[in-house]
């Protein structure tokens, strides 16, 4: 098992370093730069501001320098906004998204689980088709959609709760409501069909067969048989899924103003802010990376026939 | 005893009360509190609240008022402004001398510090544009560099007489300058504090600022605290408390938060909710010195013939583009620059179907026959495309000819447009930089480096620099009419649309000291609730 995850962390350093070189000059084929505007500043300006930033070096030598930086955490000056580094923007950025995509998920995992179990155990009865009804909704609305849609409900209608914000506003933690729940949906969903799916699969093994002519009660029956083998798909869904969602929703933080990482990282590809993209870039393969393999060990302790040898 | 707490307490109720804080949805995040690289609208407003330059604009008329200078006299010819300063002070007590706006114009001319919008200095200062765009020469030695570099920035037109009269050299009799002096990269910086900290004198802990308000709290993407600043001159005029600048990119959510009155100003109001949005009491609505327009790119054919440009520009009705497709009182237009004051634009090349369809012919393309493919570009948005559509459709069926649009994102936008100038005909717009026509006028000289479609008049060239050295007055206003009409009407470089317009949503009722105005600036310093 050490072995194993020795090995695995040391390959995380070629496909970082296979990502890392990829992004650096990709992004410099995109046509326009971080300095065109409509504006244009006089040539010598523009040249002293490319000075500034090293852009006025070959894209080798920059690319070298870059590397030599990040080497050291040091993910350099933003382009765009200009008295922040990238590394102050991520780590404002990051802990907001990350808190937000973490409530989404576990929500989602905790009604998309529920759901399946009772639409699986009431398969074609109407509670199943209530659920399934509403997963269909999940899948098919965009959060665009959603979020408006509570938005107009929750904050313009019954004024329950503020239209936007963030939880270090007077509003405090009620902000959290309706972002959570937009970003949840379409997870919730997805987990919803998948466990529908796979606990009716698991239902007709043979083994749960087993497991009830032994007489065992039916609750013991799903939780420990039963779920135990049904949920190995979604976790292997949770891994790219929880990488995905606490990277931040470009939708859901600009409907709701969360102060969050996604909105960032759009802005900075059409900002052309090199050094915010690759910054974005490296820490989100990051954490995709490190989800997956987290994924590879906890599928290790669920599922028996797997062994890391 | 209980009774003084009972007094206390309720003086404390009714401040919380009138307390008059205000909360601004400011579109995009700013991308700098250093005037020297503040460079769009949001910036401009946060600047409005923490900085104060010699002049502010008059919330009404735009026009210079008294700043941080009490009273200036400018000489005979026009080319000499002395301004006597008032006694200010910085947030932290430091006094704003003659000094420190020299070193500041200084700094943000140094090429060093690559500021974007350095160059509205060397447009009227003296020997501000040499030092802006100075370079090393590699060919001499470090010693010999330095030295022709502190020549340049010693020949800078600015000097203080002494700590409270700043003297100003301009480039001649720059009939606008005075207005402009209002924009931050006029304005003072704490040099005293970017000595002590450097880069780092824009975190929110080192800040200190000159103007009405005082930066309290900065959370990037949440929103910029300004509160009153106790030091400014002016402080017992200034009435609002706070000032909240909430960075939203979403209209929707910005025009929700306004209807639930959790902000008192929106920026932006949503296109597609306008209808709506006019019935409003509290949608402010006032021409703005913005120009909509397509460029033809003279060096590709057909459009280096003039007859094909007039064509394809009379072809189209400005006047149905503002009433079916803007619909927010843009006012269409045959020209490019906007009325001013003492400035009658040209009349342009007014929609001719009939003459239009001659020009055409004339040119060699009867109805439209034989006529080159043509591709429009704009940049991504509904309205552009909107518009770009109905222009489509217009000279489809006026003329007979069948174009293609192309949307393109906007960086990649600018670079079709203003680098490669691979085009043929596209959209632009721009916005005065000062309340002037050369602000428009001087992109199209042959090496302007916005001339995107390469306008080559020699003529036209020499108007705009006998424009520049000209005193303000009806003989120069006359000089750039006939320019203007060398470029809308014969030459047809260009075919204008309309003004904008400037659409707000706050509500009059309730604050004081908000105006209409053609620059859509309105300094918090005036604004008050009632």
């Amino acid at each position: 098992m050490t072995k194993f995850i020795i090995r695995r962390l040391l390959s995380l350093i070629p496909t970082m370093f296979v990502i890392v070189t990829l992004s650096f000059f990709l992004i410099r084929f995109a046509p326009g730069g971080p300095f065109s505007a409509e504006k244009k500043v006089p040539a010598q300006v523009l040249q002293n501001l490319m000075k500034k930033y090293h852009m006025d070096e070959s894209l080798g030598r920059q690319y070298l320098r870059y590397f030599g930086e990040i080497l050291r955490g040091d993910l350099g000056p933003s382009f765009r906004y200009k008295d922040m580094t990238v590394n102050a923007l991520i780590k404002q950025s990051m802990p907001n998204s990350m808190l937000l995509g973490t409530l989404s998920l576990a929500l989602a995992v905790a009604l998309g689980i529920a759901v399946g179990i009772v639409s699986a155990l009431k398969q074609n009865k109407w509670q199943d088709y209530t659920a399934m009804s509403l997963a269909v909704v999940g899948i098919s609305v965009p959060l665009f959609v959603i979020g408006p849609l509570l938005q107009l409900v929750f904050a313009m209608q019954l004024k329950w709760l503020p239209t936007s914000g963030w939880i270090t506003d007077r509003a405090g933690l009620k902000t959290l409501i309706m972002p959570v729940i937009t970003l949840s949906f379409p997870y919730f969903a997805y987990i919803a069909r998948m466990s529908r799916a796979s606990i009716l699969e698991v239902l007709r093994s043979d083994y749960v067969r087993t497991a009830r002519a032994k007489g065992l009660k039916e609750s013991t029956v799903i939780g420990k048989h039963v779920l135990k083998g049904a949920l190995l798909p979604i976790v292997s869904y949770l891994g790219p899924a929880f990488s995905g969602i606490i990277t931040g929703s470009i939708v859901v933080e600009t409907i709701f103003l969360v102060p969050g990482v996604g909105k960032i990282f759009v802005q900075s590809a059409l900002n052309r802010d090199y050094t915010l993209i690759m910054g974005e870039v490296i820490v989100y393969s990051l954490i995709l990376i490190v989800m997956n393999f987290v994924v590879d060990i906890v599928y290790g302790f669920l599922d028996p026939r797997i062994a890391y040898k | 005893m209980k009774k003084i707490f009972f007094i206390l307490f309720a003086l404390i109720a009714v401040m919380g009360i009138s307390a008059q804080d205000f909360v601004i949805g400011n579109g995009d995040e700013i991308q700098s509190l250093d005037p020297a690289h503040m460079q769009g609208v949001p910036e401009q407003k946060v600047f409005l609240a923490l900085g104060e330059g010699l002049v502010v604009n008059d919330p009404k008329t735009c026009h210079a008022v008294p700043g941080i200078a009490e009273s200036w006299k400018a000489s005979a010819d026009g080319s000499v402004y002395t301004f006597k300063l008032r006694k200010s002070t910085w947030s932290d007590g430091v006094p704003v001398t003659a000094q420190t706006f020299v070193d500041s114009w200084l700094r943000n001319l140094d090429p060093d510090t690559a500021s974007e919008y350095a160059y509205l200095i060397g447009i009227v200062v003296k020997g501000a544009n040499d030092y802006n765009t100075w370079a090393p020469d590699k060919a001499k030695s470090d010693a010999d560099n330095a030295a022709a570099k502190a020549a340049a920035k010693a020949a800078v037109g600015v000097k203080a007489l002494d700590d409270y009269t700043f003297q100003v050299t301009m480039v001649g009799p720059v009939a606008f300058a005075l207005d402009m002096f209002a924009h931050q990269i006029f304005a003072p910086q704490p040099l005293h504090v970017i000595a002590k900290v450097g880069d780092q004198w824009t975190k929110p802990e080192n800040y200190v600022s000159n103007g009405a308000f005082v930066l309290k709290e900065y959370k990037q993407q949440q929103y910029l605290l300004a509160v009153k600043n106790p030091k400014y001159w002016d402080a017992k005029n200034v009435k609002l408390a706070s000032v909240k600048f909430l960075p939203i990119n979403d209209v929707k959510t910005e025009y929700n938060m306004l209807k639930n009155k959790e902000l008192d100003w929106a920026t932006t109001v949503p296109n597609d909710l306008l209808d709506e949005v006019k019935l409003r009491s509290d949608y402010q609505v006032a021409p703005a010195t913005i120009s909509y327009y397509y460029i033809f790119n003279m060096t590709k054919k057909p459009f280096d013939d003039v007859r094909v440009r007039k064509a394809l520009a009379m072809a189209i009705d400005k006047k149905a583009i503002v009433d079916k497709i803007t619909k927010g009182g843009q006012l269409a237009t045959n020209a490019l620059v906007p009325p001013m004051e003492g400035y009658t634009p040209p009349k342009g090349n007014a929609y001719n179907p009939e003459q239009a369809k001659k020009l055409l012919a004339d040119a060699g393309f009867p109805g439209g026959k034989g006529f080159p493919a043509v591709t429009v570009i704009y940049n991504t948005n509904e309205n552009h495309k909107k518009i770009a559509e109905f222009v489509q459709e217009q000279w489809k069926t006026v003329l007979g000819i069948d174009v293609q649009l192309q949307n393109l994102e906007w960086k990649t936008f600018l670079d079709t447009r203003s680098g490669t100038h691979d085009f043929q005909i596209t959209r632009a717009g721009w916005q005065a930089d000062y309340l002037d026509p050369d602000s428009y006028l001087n992109m199209f000289v042959k090496d302007g480096g916005n001339n995107d479609g390469k306008y080559d008049n020699p003529k036209y060239d020499a108007l705009i620099k006998q424009e520049a050295s000209m005193m303000g007055g009806a003989a120069r206003n006359k000089v750039m009419q006939q320019a203007e009409t060398l470029l809308v009407e014969t030459d047809q470089h260009i075919i204008p649309f309309y003004y904008y317009v400037s659409q707000n949503l706050i509500d009059l009722k309730k604050w004081n000291g908000w105006y209409n105005n053609t620059l859509d600036t309105h300094p918090w310093k005036f604004i008050s609730k009632k």
